[in-house]
């Protein structure tokens, strides 16, 4: 279907993109890479008054590593992320995560920022940010914030992020030394959004689990930390009898939801299968990293 | 209504467009280009993919104002003198298509990545081109043409 009208505009500052947004609020959409939001206004199910393209504020895309962290610009290219070094070296979930992202024509366009802050509980960077603890900085007329992505998703396609303010960066913890990590997804085709996803990292110290993280894709309104799955995990070494044990801790307390992809059954059974593959590939690679 | 300025296929274009027109329509309607076909209109099919800026995308899901000052390749660009270039040509000889709907797409899909992967094998030429749908050929046809295109690259 053809998009409904909007006013449109198309600040060069983030400044002004922030005076936009003060003035109309929630009248207004924010337009980055348009991947997600096109669809939306083409179906008709988004009807914004203002679009506020921040495709030409040049101070909003951008990766650099500061103190122990990489810093994403909001408006940084999956695909420019996918083919960086700085992300391949630091933040490895994340550059395993990028090609599952659609596909590459929708890696053109489609900005970090913009996954993060349409918040599709399916999608693969909600999923990554919640596994490593990323923060998310938003910036109003009143100053900026830093969210940490613990309190950032807040239920289906809603955020943290307040009517008046604009996400502006990304940041990522830099991966520690014995890191190995791993992302695996399940869809119909790939490119396809994940029945389910999950985005694992775990670090070894001297044979043990000193670190685990685990992040569901597509099981709840939001992007789930399998947090006792990795409480089983942290201290105990490597081994099939524990990943098996994590794998039903991982699905014991979470209710997905039915769709005409899979019954909740189904993607408790995908998430437990993820569980365990996904442990195994980030214990080896963990292995090789130490 | 926004007046924008852009090059597509090499040639500077005009045109003053509501910002809710996306490139796929304005390339279609307001620069009679319509090899560039849309299916779903919300980015899943493929059929509407160009080149901007030396990078597939989904001409549906850009508003023909974000694509002012770039560079386009439309399935109009790529052959010369009113022949095929080696890619479509490739695809005639391996009867890639039947009602030639999805075929742009795939087209310009196949040539921005071969462009950056010469030599991709069956597999990854796969991967690449699963974003796009057909509906008529099953799509062996389809690869068959997008390899030999590859491989009498190879030859040359």
């Amino acid at each position: 279907m053809k998009l409904p009208p909007f006013d449109y505009e198309a600040p060069e500052t983030a400044a002004e993109a922030i005076e936009l947004l003060a003035e109309h609020e929630d009248e207004a959409s924010v337009l980055a890479g348009g991947q997600s939001l096109i669809p939306l206004l083409a179906l008709r199910l988004a009807r914004p008054t203002v679009l506020i393209d921040i495709n030409g504020v040049p101070e909003l895309a951008g990766i650099s590593a500061v103190d122990g962290w990489l810093a994403i610009g909001a408006t940084t290219r999956e695909y420019v992320a996918e083919d960086s070094p700085a992300v391949a070296d630091t933040v490895p979930l994340l550059a395993a995560a990028l090609p599952f992202i659609g596909h590459e024509a929708i890696r053109s366009r489609g900005t970090i920022g913009g996954s993060l802050a349409h918040g599709d509980p399916a999608a693969e960077l909600p999923a990554v940010a919640r596994a490593l603890d990323a923060e998310l900085v938003v910036r109003s007329r009143s100053g900026e914030r830093v969210i940490p992505v613990a309190d950032w998703f807040d239920g289906y396609l809603t955020t943290a992020r307040r009517p008046d303010e604009l996400l502006v960066e990304v940041r990522f913890p830099a991966a520690r030394q014995g890191t190995g990590t791993s992302f695996l997804e399940v869809a119909r085709r790939h490119g396809d959004f994940a029945i389910v996803g999950l985005a694992t990292s775990l670090t070894l110290s001297d044979g043990k689990i000193s670190d685990a993280r685990l992040a569901f894709a597509g099981m709840s309104d939001v992007p789930v930390r399998a947090t006792e799955a990795e409480s089983v995990l942290i201290g105990e070494r490597p081994s099939a009898e524990l990943f098996d044990e994590a794998a039903g801790r991982a699905i014991a307390d979470i209710d997905p939801p039915s769709d005409l992809h899979g019954s909740p059954e189904y993607r408790k059974k995908v998430a437990a299968t993820l569980a365990r593959r996904g442990l195994r590939a980030a214990v080896d690679r963990a292995a090789s990293a130490n | 209504m926004v007046d924008i300025t852009l090059r597509v296929n090499g040639e500077t274009r005009t045109g003053s467009t509501e910002a809710r027109k996306t490139l796929a329509d304005f390339l279609r309607d307001d620069l009679e280009l319509t090899g560039t076909h849309v299916g779903c209109e919300h980015g899943v099919c493929g059929a509407c993919t160009v080149i901007v800026d030396d990078r597939p995308v989904r001409s549906c899901l850009m508003l023909a104002v974000q694509a002012a000052g770039s560079e386009v390749a439309t399935i109009e660009g790529l052959a010369t003198d009113g022949g095929l270039n080696p890619l479509q040509q490739a695809m005639w000889d391996s009867h890639s298509f039947q009602c030639g709907f999805c075929t742009p797409g795939f087209v310009m899909q196949a040539t921005a990545f071969l462009r950056k992967h010469p030599d991709a094998d069956e597999q990854q030429l796969r991967e690449a081109l699963s974003g796009n749908i057909c509906r008529c050929t099953g799509y062996q046809s389809i690869i068959d043409g997008v390899l030999l295109a590859a491989e009498r690259n190879r030859e040359r």
